[in-house]
């Protein structure tokens, strides 16, 4: 059977204001996101993947507009949220990590207090109730209760970065957004906290949406995986499948730019070129200019986002594998 | 000739930091401690080591923009650490060049980058005509594959990408044809479609300008991309040191076995549980110790009281006391399985 969904965005489009004119940082983005699901989101620097997670959460300010598309939390319509919507929508229903996140603590602050805060604004319990369930939020990612009382400055990054996914945790929401949660830690921080998130997730059911631009990470975890470039979606597949067999030119290219550990070394190719314009995108396809099977057609039609296969969906005119 | 000749040597060098702790007190910070090794010329050798191991020091002490507390460096045979004469430190810059991390913060923004390129190539060619500079920094330009150079000649590091600034960076690095080079991340704020390619035209002008190599990252898939052998430092010491594909495939170290089963790896047949600590050893505190022991499953007392000598282990060289009757790389049999039994994380 179909699990739920528990997030659907269909069709988003988000412009960022610049002086000449609107960035299209994301275009016609669609997916779905299933219960307890650990969806990753691929791409390199640019390519609109935290755009996409600050419009789900409704964090896009200043320059930044939803210029259409829907994003549906549990068949609600995240942009129509009014404030106290909103008030609910956002850590009870989804929280979000982010990269830097573990300097975002109040440094003046005990991260017990800093804990609590999050429960008590949003739940009527007790203090005491309070203090307990932040021991047991802090154990959960591996923390001694005793150090409730430490100041951020007093923990490692590692320690910090868990505190916050402790506090994202807090209020058992049914999704939680990483935005490269680990990108500034060391690899073997990294390892032991990816594995706590994949406990913690199977534990609790609560469906992820993972950022990233570190690939093998991502295969590595993910069930499922969708690569982003130049604000479109190119391919999403499951995991296994994405690794054996991609299907868009820019998926090989990016799987073909990170050596291997203990593979077969290869020679890599990497991707020529650099990102078109996105104030002015060519029309067409946007990879046309670095993809080595970029045939006539490529530079005047735009690539419809296809099923190709069980879960498979690809944005290219010439998908390699028909 | 059978052997080739050494290009670089590290000779128990160590750096320690003073770092003020109060008005009249201060504590050392050591961040390089007895770090011996050699590279080979035309030879690619990997530094390895997670933040703050010290890897970066290194890098800049071969440079000379940090000097040494004790030991010797020497380039070519000749000791460049300490006090240089003037002339002295000019021939060495001529030899010696580094590629940094960040390539939005090692071009000067106010000059155009024919400027900051033929600015090095006018300082180490003394008298030399401006035409003749003009040339030579085309000929860099097509070197590191910014074609045409006209294309790029006039424009200031702003208008480049960062995979193009790099590519300035590398230029200017040449362009007082060194015969070693630095390379301290040079990838790592870079997309990895453009690092690839960086890491590619390093390989390629290794090849076609004979250089050697030293090369600081903290991805061991990088390294295993580029370098022929690898040294693995952790707080300061280097812990292993070893053909490539030696220590990938039987790292001997358990630090090492904990690093490379932390590496993300889609190809891993099965996903580990690790349990390690994740505390960082002091470097400012006692040194008559082995530094990983705070975390190392098989750390015995005398790894807390005693610092472990370095041991030839057939090919290799390992600083840890469970190879003190090893002769060859078969005789201790560790693997990841020692972070498993090791029960509850830090």
């Amino acid at each position: 059977m179909e699990k739920e969904i528990i997030l659907s965005v269909k069709d988003l489009c988000v412009e960022y204001q610049a002086d000449r004119g609107a960035v299209h940082a994301v275009s016609k983005v669609s997916f779905d996101i299933h219960k307890g699901e650990f969806f990753g989101l691929a791409g390199e620097s640019g390519c609109g993947k935290s755009t996409i997670a600050f419009s789900v959460m409704r964090l896009l300010k200043g320059a930044a507009r939803i210029a259409s598309g829907e994003i549906d939390f549990r068949g609600k319509n995240v942009l129509m949220f009014g404030k106290e919507d909103l008030r609910v929508f956002r850590w009870e229903k989804s929280s979000m990590v982010l990269q830097s996140a573990m300097n975002n603590l109040n440094p003046v602050v005990t991260i017990g207090s800093q804990l609590m805060d999050a429960i008590l604004a949003n739940e009527a319990v007790s203090k005491e109730e309070a203090v307990k369930r932040a021991q047991k939020l802090l154990t959960l990612v591996n923390i001694d209760a005793k150090r409730l009382k430490a100041y951020p400055h007093e923990l490692s990054g590692g320690m910090r970065q868990r505190v916050v996914i402790a506090m994202a945790l807090a209020l058992k929401p049914d999704l939680v957004i990483f935005d490269e949660p680990t990108t500034a830690l060391d690899v073997v921080v990294q390892y032991n906290i990816i594995r706590r998130i994949i406990q913690l997730k199977n534990e609790m059911g609560f469906a992820i949406l993972f950022i990233t631009h570190d690939l093998p990470l991502m295969l590595q975890m993910c069930d499922r995986i969708a690569i982003m470039y130049a604000g479109k979606m190119v391919e999403t597949a499951p995991v296994r499948e994405l690794m054996e067999q991609p299907a868009h030119p820019y998926t090989q290219g990016l799987l073909q730019s990170f050596p291997s550990l203990l593979g077969p070394k290869v020679k890599l190719k990497g991707i020529g070129g650099s990102v078109p314009d996105l104030i002015t995108p060519p029309p067409g396809c946007l990879f046309a200019d670095r993809c080595f099977a970029v045939r006539e057609d490529c530079r005047q039609k735009v690539p419809e986002f296809e099923k190709i296969g069980e879960g498979h969906y690809c944005a290219c005119c010439h998908k390699l594998r028909g | 000739m059978s052997e080739k000749n050494t290009a670089v040597k590290f000779d128990h060098v160590k750096k320690y930091f003073t770092k003020s702790t109060g008005l009249f007190s201060h504590s050392t910070l050591k961040a390089v401690d007895d770090i011996s090794f050699e590279i080979k010329e035309g030879e690619i050798l990997a530094v390895v080591g997670e933040s703050g191991c010290g890897k970066s020091t290194l890098a800049k002490m071969l440079c000379r923009l940090h000097d040494v507390t004790e030991g010797h460096i020497y380039v070519n045979g000749e000791e460049i650490s300490g006090k240089l004469s003037r002339k002295k430190e000019r021939e060495f810059r001529g030899k010696v060049q580094m590629i940094f991390q960040d390539p939005f913060g090692s071009l000067n923004p106010a000059h155009k980058v024919s400027y900051i390129v033929g600015r090095a190539v006018e300082l180490h060619n003394p008298g030399i005509s401006k035409k003749e500079v003009r040339r030579k920094v085309e000929e860099l330009f097509e070197t590191v594959g910014l074609t045409p150079p006209t294309d790029f000649m006039e424009k200031h590091p702003n208008q480049l990408s960062g995979g193009q600034r790099q590519r300035i960076v590398i230029a200017r690095a040449l362009a007082v044809e060194p015969s070693i080079m630095v390379a301290d991340e040079p990838t790592s704020m870079l997309d990895v479609s453009i690092g690839i390619e960086i890491m590619n035209l390093m390989m390629e002008l290794k090849e076609k300008k004979k250089l050697t190599y030293l090369y600081i990252t903290h991805n061991l898939a990088s390294a295993r991309y580029m370098a022929d052998r690898m040294v693995v430092i952790y707080a300061g010491n280097c812990v292993e040191e070893g053909e490539m594909e030696d220590v990938l495939l039987q790292p001997l170290h358990p630090y090492t076995i904990l690093l490379l089963n932390s590496t993300p790896e889609p190809f891993r047949e099965e996903q580990l549980e690790i349990h390690a600590s994740e505390d960082l050893p002091d470097l400012t505190g006692p040194m008559n110790l082995c530094p990983f022991s705070s975390r190392c499953p098989k750390a015995s007392e005398r790894c807390r009281t005693q610092k472990p000598p370095v041991y030839q282990v057939g090919r290799r060289k390992v600083k840890c006391f469970l190879y003190e009757n090893a002769q060859t790389e078969a005789d201790v049999k560790l693997d990841a399985g020692i972070y498993q039994e090791a029960g509850d994380a830090g």
